[in-house]
């Protein structure tokens, strides 16, 4: 029985950390648009900036 | 090409919302200075996939200056922050140049507030969540060591879960009692009284078990409860959200920007409600009159089409009066304002949508009426619980426990879960067809609807016109590059039809008339009849001539088309039994035609919007549920005042707002939506039904005292996941109509 001294406050923390995790993501505004996170995955990052564009050479 | 190529096509490549033709507006007033950075925030429409991301972001941070530009695709929203002196109009046209809609928007507005609930809702639901993981581990110890582990090991293991219901109770139950308390100081109940009693009584009474040392404490069960009604409350939360996301759409546009001309002829861009009658304004080619305007000078041709429903353009001359939501086709006209906004046409289309949401306001959501028979039931069974305890000789605190258990495993989950769960899923399954739900009891309204009313121009019809007749492929080639010069509705046709090509040297559009220039090295005239100086007999708006020298003139013949699926899907409404009827601003030979083409035999022409008003009170007056369907300002009062209304996706703005869904990809979409609506509400139904079959159960198991913790704990997830399963149902259903 004595292991639940220590084993019942090992699981609240983890809970907790979990938590606290949950709430800096929510307060940071990471669920606010739910739709273009998930769409930001699919967005091309490594395209040539605008300014110095070469045409595709698409062939 | 890939999938992502920011250069593809025009509008959202995705295909789910129409791409919108650039109507021009100086957003300049809207421009906040914050620590030295210009910011402007504009409500983007028609982005709905990842594609729209890249290709807005990217085009607007091409621009010099630009530090910041991120869209928000859930709501539309697009932040830019810059520093220079870049314009804010390049702003705007970057991104209208790829065929969406831009409004600008001022910051402070509601939206923030609702963003604000939905939030704190979510962090209630993850505290609810995480008391509610974490007491069930203990709980689950205490039920599998029943008879095994000893009475101080249990009460500590209680005690340890009390702690942590605690907090969470008070910070994650605020939601319910304090809107429980601002009905009962009104002297009124709702669903939260009940769900505020169960969760405060099960906690003291779960407390003075513990301190008692008893077995039973309902710690899991109350902090449970909260838990799956979050879930319902944050899904119900975030409907709402995205239906006032387009009804803020309304308020964008009466924050369209004006060109007022100053007493020595400056134009100067200020905010529309800053309009007073008599002021000068500055009509530019490709803008929309936001206040009712009568012209001063410049002689031009305007697109009434979203004004009252005419599907020709007309010309327009001094002296003649413009309607707020008319666009100016082709040259500059400047003119007195007759009314301020607030007082235009569209200021009393806003009142007309506000009359309609308040009498929509009043509509009982079935969930609402459910939850009015479940209260009181709820109460007398626990009441009498108790009640009937103490007088069987039962103890006080026996007696109490079981009440409070009663209490506990009738709680309204299931009830809670079963309507905003069935409604998020119904959604979800139109929004991958391309149809967009604003509301969740738009679902309730639409299933329930017999009667259809069709707006003519852009509902049934193309809305925009088309060229008929045969002509030679010779002949549009060389017209199409006059035309291509022009943004005519009629020049549009013929250059949709003649594709991409070249445009003609030094054309010159004169309104009302025509254009001219110079084709293929000799001078060239397209126009009306007079223009080209031909005697047709008489001044038909539907016809175009093309003259060159030494040429036959050529006649162009062009008509309003009917959409390629509406015959189809008239017919399927008709078989269904719906009345349908037609009610249209446009001229009656026009509406004949296209009622006796679709076989409708009610139809009105020529109707005002007050008219079309009229009609839908009426019919609702003889016991009819009507729904509307229209896309043109003119019927924004009959789309906010119907049972229930939708709009196309090429709808102008107003009228998207007072709907309660945007359909696109054709009208094909209407029977879909009226079949996804049906069973929804059947599922929604059913899952009432089930929630009352669960109650018929658990109250009788609750009152003769066998609702330990556990049997309460298992019944309510088990309740709570079927509804929920039910739901899902939805996206596996056949269309019915």
């Amino acid at each position: 029985m004595a292991g639940l001294i220590f084993l019942i406050p090992i699981a609240l923390g983890m809970g907790l950390m979990g938590l606290f995790a949950f709430l800096w993501a929510a307060r940071s505004g990471q669920f606010d648009d739910p739709d273009g996170a998930a769409n930001r995955i699919l967005v091309d990052e490594d395209r040539p900036l605008p300014a110095t564009v070469e045409p595709d050479s698409e062939t | 090409m890939t999938l992502l190529d920011p250069n593809a096509g025009i509008g959202c490549p995705s295909g789910l919302a129409p791409s919108e033709s650039p109507s021009l507006s100086d957003p300049s007033a809207f421009v906040r200075r914050v620590e030295g950075q210009n910011r402007l925030s504009l409500t983007v429409r028609g982005a709905k996939c990842g594609a729209c991301i890249n290709r807005i972001e990217s085009a607007v941070k091409a621009l010099p200056g630009i530090e910041r530009a991120r869209l928000n695709l859930s709501t539309g929203d697009l932040e830019v922050g810059w520093r220079g002196n870049l314009k804010a109009p390049k702003i705007v046209a970057a991104v209208t140049a790829l065929g969406y809609g831009v409004s600008p928007r001022d910051q402070d507005q509601g939206a923030s507030d609702e963003q604000r609930e939905e939030r704190s809702l979510l962090i209630a639901l993850g505290v609810a969540g995480f008391a509610m993981a974490n007491i069930m581990l203990l709980s689950v110890s205490i039920w599998a060591g029943a008879g095994e582990m000893g009475q101080t090991t249990r009460t500590m293991l209680h005690g340890i879960s009390g702690v942590i219901a605690l907090p969470a109770i008070i910070f994650s139950g605020r939601v319910f009692f304090v809107s429980a308390w601002n009905v009962l100081k009104r002297g009124h109940a709702n669903m939260d009284v009940p769900i505020s009693l169960a969760l405060i009584i099960a906690f003291c009474v779960s407390v003075s078990e513990t301190l008692r040392g008893g077995a039973d404490a309902y710690f899991d069960a109350s902090v449970m409860l909260l838990f799956f009604l979050l879930i319902g409350r944050f899904l119900d939360a975030r409907v709402r959200r995205k239906a006032h996301a387009s009804a803020r759409d309304l308020a964008a546009m009466a924050h369209r920007t004006v060109m007022r001309l100053d007493a020595r002829g400056s134009a100067r861009s200020v905010r529309a409600s800053e309009i007073n009658p008599g002021d000068q304004i500055l009509l530019a080619p490709g803008e929309r009159a936001v206040v009712d305007m009568k012209i001063d000078q410049g002689a031009s041709d305007v697109d009434e089409s979203l004004a009252t429903g005419e599907s020709l353009a007309r010309s327009a001359t001094p002296g003649m009066h413009l309607l707020a939501g008319t666009v100016n086709l082709s040259q500059p006209l400047t003119g007195t304002a007759l009314a301020a906004a607030s007082d235009s046409l569209l200021a009393d289309m806003a009142r007309m949508l506000e009359a309609g949401e308040q009498r929509r306001s009043t509509y009982r959501r079935i969930a609402d009426r459910a939850v009015s028979l479940y209260v009181p039931f709820v109460h007398t069974s626990a009441l009498l619980a108790f009640i009937g305890w103490l007088l069987a000789g039962a103890g006080v605190n026996e007696a109490l426990l079981i009440g409070v258990s009663t209490l506990i495993i009738t709680c309204p989950c299931a009830l809670a879960l079963a309507a905003p769960v069935t409604q998020v899923v119904a959604a979800g399954r139109l929004f991958r067809s391309g149809t967009f739900l604003k509301s969740g009891d738009a679902l309730e309204r639409l299933a329930q609807c017999d009667y259809i009313i069709f707006d003519k121009t852009g509902t049934l019809t193309l809305g925009t016109p088309k060229l008929t007749g045969e002509i030679s492929s010779e002949n549009l080639q060389v017209a199409a590059e006059l035309a291509r010069a022009s943004r005519h509705p009629l020049s549009r046709a013929i250059v949709d039809a003649a594709g991409a090509g070249p445009i003609a040297l030094n054309v010159r559009e004169f309104a009302g008339l025509g254009l001219e220039g110079i084709v293929r090295g000799a001078p060239a005239r397209l126009g009306s009849a007079d223009w080209v100086g031909v005697d047709s007999g008489r001044g038909d708006r539907s016809s175009l001539w093309f003259s060159q020298a030494g040429k036959e003139p050529v006649h162009f013949q062009f008509g309003d088309h009917l959409l390629d699926e509406a015959a189809e899907t008239i017919e399927r409404l008709q078989r269904a039994g719906y009345g349908i009827e037609i009610v249209s601003g446009d001229r009656s030979e026009t509406v004949e035609i296209v009622a006796r083409t679709l076989g409708i035999d009610s139809w009105s022409a020529a109707s005002s919007p007050r008219d079309k008003v009229n009609r839908l009170e009426a019919l609702q007056a003889q016991g009819h549920k009507v729904l509307m369907v229209g896309d043109g300002l003119n019927d924004a009062g009959a789309l906010a005042l119907a049972h229930a209304s939708l709009a196309p996706g090429g709808a102008m703005d107003v009228s998207q707002s007072a709907s309660d869904a945007i359909y696109s990809g054709g009208l094909a979409a209407l029977p879909r939506l009226i079949s996804v609506a049906k069973q929804a509400r059947s599922v929604m139904i059913e899952n009432f039904a089930f929630a009352a079959a669960y109650n018929l159960v658990a109250v009788p198991v609750a009152i003769t005292g066998h609702a330990t913790p556990l049997v309460a704990a298992v019944a309510m997830s088990t309740s709570s996941i079927l509804v929920s399963l039910n739901a899902l149902r939805l996206n596996a259903m056949r269309e019915s109509l």
